[in-house]
């Protein structure tokens, strides 16, 4: 049976699955809930300064995409930091960690971008016991007017400098979470491995207006009939969280970094797809937030039964195989030709491959032969673009089948065996000549 | 049990709790919630040149309809039903969705579980003229005039059609209200809350359509006088007569019309002063039978048994029809022929005596067996047959008894238009009718507007899917045809 220990800059957790900092993690009854659940770790709720702590808006805090059974989708939200003392957080992480010695425990903090104020708390968290602490550059509302949060997160020098002055003030492993609300991430990735980072974790929520209230003219989260972009998360941005581990695991400056993964996790496959693309962890908050702790039952067992299939011992025997296929286009194999097959004794004839090809593709599939309703490829016309494949409602009725031999019906040209790309086509006017 | 040989017949009112009325004949399919028909409108693939459309007499974009449900305008929603189907409403409870658009859709095909296309269309049509406004406007008024005979399915069509382009409206009914077999016909938990008379109060807010009750063709009306007073004539009065068994005595008590039978039930106030008998026997294999049977059932008759002379599969009622019957316990016997009914000392009816039958070189025959039931009522429910007289009277080509059309439902007579179940090649389906009626319409339209060229959209569609080799994808070559006599 796999071995789901997770060893994570030393810091060890039964699995690989942590909860975010986050509504879920803001108190000890929460926390001890989750551990009794199974969740290996947990980041607390972002701490702030010590004095009268932040107030939180007293209207909703929350948005959401529904599908149309109310299937949470996305997620957005306008919390900000924990709005509890800091005394009364630092004094239940200390008991909690004191009661489950083997479960992660790692204290997120925002204080203000000043040397004296990282200095000031980083003893008290390291005197709770805590595991290690998670710097939130991410969080992209409220906080960050204040100069706290996204807008350190956005300027890469200013990553640097708060990551040294942790590094300096604390023996505790430092990780730095980044915001998604950037144009390369991996400048802040870059800036906090200068700074001396020991990970970083990613992504935080996305500047997101959910919807507008078309009856009264406002965004929601609506309050008092006025709204605030809040930060995206669900189901719905995995996708983008996905590329920015993946561009972080690859680049050259940042690689070997470790990475914690967040964004949209609900199920034990977008767990393993993170890990596959180099993260040593997971963080969720949303699938609990919507389902419940008990969720991590399924993420485990998942987890568990698909390293047995596939023979992976530890979470380390998959870290990272992803990572060195993931390519720019200009390296993708140009001489790899797939055409769709339609499996006729699978299709329904519903039609939708037909008329998203003929509207908004190539033209590539039929509606009508001999008479008949009939949806079937056409090679000379197919350039392989996999629309049909993901608008068709029936799993596995069209596949794309690579072409290995003979010539292409649609160029006329015959398949070439080797690999080609980009830098080398006689259509690039920067192409290189092909024995450089 | 036991009525045949005393021919005391056992046939009461009230055998049920009174309080058990209300619930026994409520709704056959209670309506979607809001959140039920987001879910169900989402298994809709929106297919394209869908199959269910294709199905649908009345040629309705069901996939339009369906996503506008989905992304919440059910209004929008309505106004695609009822551009087709003006009785979009009650097609959504009777027509039988499972031989039709259901048993089309591409998801009862694939898995058994057709989406739910006929309440969808109730949610829509239910939401629209709940809350809605007249979703049609009528054209400023031509000055023509045209005459309607029968305010069922077809006339309502046709009438709603001809005033919403601006002709004056006047339809003749022979019956006390409008609406036709919806208001008479159909079984009461198929439409409750008198929706047939709340749907006939929708259609005339066009505007431009008088309706005078009480006026028969051949009674009250004379086709000439109609063809003199009005610029065009619809008929549309279905079949005012029905079959007779054919048997000594089949107009004695306890032989009973189930037509009539089912006009009383809708038309009653209180359905515990309905007599009923405590053995029932019906004769037929239609809707018609199965509507009888199961409503003799639920007002309390004790055994209520369907003969019919052939097998399932020949039954015109559906197999979810069938089905119904016998989840209400009818038993349904097939390969039975009515011989003779027995009568006792007051001459009625009080049992029947059937033949069993046999198909032998595709041809019906007794097989020397028979079987005699006993019965308090026996319900004759094979078929209706046209107003003949009036009809072969007034010159008007007819074919097996009913009226030809062409297809776009002109009769042999110039200015006469017919559709519905007078007409020869008829389903005898509301929504067959429907789209009779709004055919003709068009076509009257036309003729009066003398506009052969410029036809509406919806024509020139048809028209499209009518002409050779320009079949056009979307649209059903084969709806006008079945009209054609």
């Amino acid at each position: 049976m796999a071995d789901l220990s997770s060893n994570f800059l030393g810091i060890k957790s039964p699995n690989p699955f942590w909860l975010a900092s986050a509504p879920p993690t803001d108190k000890a009854y929460n926390v001890e809930r989750a551990f009794k659940a199974g969740w290996g770790g947990v980041v607390w709720k972002t701490l702030g300064e010590e004095g009268p702590p932040v107030v939180n808006v007293n209207g909703p805090r929350y948005g959401a995409i529904h599908g149309p059974d109310r299937r949470l989708l996305g997620f957005n939200n306008i919390e900000l930091i924990t709005d509890r003392p800091l005394e009364v957080n630092l004094r239940e992480m200390t008991e909690v960690k004191k009661k489950w010695p083997d479960r992660a425990l790692i204290a997120s903090i925002m204080v203000p971008c000043e040397e004296e104020s990282w200095k000031a708390i980083l003893p008290l968290v390291e005197a709770t016991g805590s595991d290690g602490i998670e710097l939130n550059f991410g969080c992209p509302h409220g906080m960050s007017e204040r100069g706290m949060g996204a807008a350190v997160g956005q300027v890469p020098e200013y990553i640097e400098m708060v990551v040294r002055w942790c590094k300096q003030y604390t023996r505790m492993p430092v990780i730095t979470k980044l915001t998604p609300n950037i144009t390369d991430i991996r400048k802040p990735a870059r800036a906090a491995k200068s700074g001396g980072t020991d990970a970083v974790s990613l992504i935080n929520t996305i500047n997101s207006i959910v919807s507008v209230d078309l009856d009264n003219f406002a965004p929601v989260p609506s309050i008092d009939g006025r709204g605030s972009h809040g930060g995206y998360c669900g189901p719905a941005v995995k996708p983008i969280a996905l590329n920015m581990v993946a561009e972080i695991a690859r680049d050259a400056e940042t690689r070997g970094l470790p990475i914690s993964g967040i964004g949209g996790i609900t199920t034990w496959r977008d767990a393993a797809e993170f890990i596959a693309l180099g993260c040593g962890n997971v963080q969720v908050c949303t699938a609990a937030m919507t389902y419940g702790f008990k969720i991590v039952q399924e993420m485990i067992s998942g987890l568990s039964d698909w390293m047995d299939s596939r023979g992976f011992r530890t979470i380390e025997d998959f870290q990272g195989l992803a990572v060195p296929n993931v390519s720019d286009w200009q390296y993708l194999n140009l001489n790899y030709i797939t055409k769709a097959q339609i499996d006729q004794d699978l299709c329904i004839k519903c039609g939708r491959c037909h008329i998203a090809c003929e509207d908004t593709s190539h033209q590539a599939i039929t509606s009508m032969v001999d008479g008949a309703r009939h949806f079937e490829v056409i090679d000379e016309e197919c350039v392989g673009c996999n629309l049909c494949v993901n608008v068709c409602p029936v799993d596995n009725c069209i596949s794309m089948v690579p072409m290995t031999s003979g010539v292409d019906p649609r160029t006329k040209l015959p398949i070439q065996p080797e690999y080609a790309n980009w830098t080398t086509h006689p259509n690039n006017p920067m192409a290189k000549v092909a024995a450089e | 049990m036991g009525s045949i040989d005393s021919g005391i017949r056992d046939v009461r009112a009230g055998r049920l709790a009174s309080d058990a009325y209300a619930d026994v004949f409520s709704d056959l399919h209670p309506p979607l919630t809001r959140h039920e028909a987001f879910v169900e409108s989402d298994r809709c693939y929106f297919c394209y040149d869908a199959p269910c459309m294709n199905a649908c007499p009345t040629g309705i974009d069901i996939p339009l309809f369906i996503r506008e449900i989905n992304a919440d305008n059910p209004t929008g929603s309505a106004k695609t039903i009822l551009s087709e189907n003006i009785l979009g409403g009650m097609c959504a409870r009777v027509c039988p969705t499972e031989t039709l658009c259901e048993q089309a859709c591409v998801r009862e095909v694939a898995e058994g579980k057709p989406v739910k296309i006929g309440l969808l269309q109730r949610y829509a049509t239910d939401h629209l003229m709940t809350n809605g406004q007249h979703p049609f406007k009528r054209a400023e008024s031509t000055g023509k005039s045209v005459a309607i005979v029968g305010a069922g399915p077809a006339g309502l069509s046709a009438a709603h059609r001809l005033a919403m382009h601006g002709h004056d409206v006047t339809i003749f009914e022979a019956r006390p209200k409008a609406g036709g077999l919806n208001e008479y016909g159909i079984a009461s938990y198929k439409s409750v809350d008198n929706f047939a008379q709340k749907e006939v109060d929708f259609i005339l807010e066009i505007g431009g359509i008088t309706i005078q009750n009480d006026k028969a063709l051949g009674r009250d009306i004379s086709l000439d006088a109609l063809r003199a007073g009005f610029d065009a004539v619809f008929l549309g009065m279905g079949l005012p007569g029905v079959n007779e068994l054919g048997l000594e005595g089949d107009d004695a008590a306890g032989c009973i019309d189930a037509v009539d039978y089912i006009s009383v039930l809708r038309q009653s106030d209180d359905l515990s002063q309905i007599p009923v008998g405590r053995d029932v026997v019906v004769i037929g294999g239609g809707m018609t039978a199965i509507d009888v049977a199961v409503q003799t059932k639920l007002l309390g008759a004790e055994n209520v048994i369907i003969a019919y002379r052939r097998g399932p599969e020949h039954m015109n009622a559906s197999a979810y029809e069938q089905e119904l019957a016998l989840k209400n316990g009818v038993i349904i016997r097939h390969w039975l022929q009515p011989r003779a009914l027995t009568r006792n000392a007051h001459g009625e009816v009080c049992g029947i005596t059937l033949d069993y039958t046999v198909m032998a070189d595709g041809r019906l025959s007794t097989s020397g067996e028979s079987i005699t039931l006993a019965s308090d009522q026996i319900f004759k429910a094979i078929g209706q047959t046209p107003a003949q007289t009036v009809l072969t009277e007034a010159g008007i080509a007819l074919s097996k008894g009913r009226i030809s059309v062409d297809d776009e439902g002109r009769t042999s007579i110039p200015g006469i238009w017919a559709g519905g179940d007078c007409i020869a090649g008829g389903e005898d389906l509301t929504v067959a009718a429907v789209q009779d009626g709004k055919l003709a319409a068009e076509s009257i339209h036309r003729t009066l507007m003398q506009q052969p060229d410029k036809v509406s959209g919806f024509v020139e569609a048809v028209m499209a899917g009518n002409s050779e080799g320009a079949s056009t994808p979307g649209q059903n070559p084969n709806h006008p045809s079945h009209v054609t006599g």
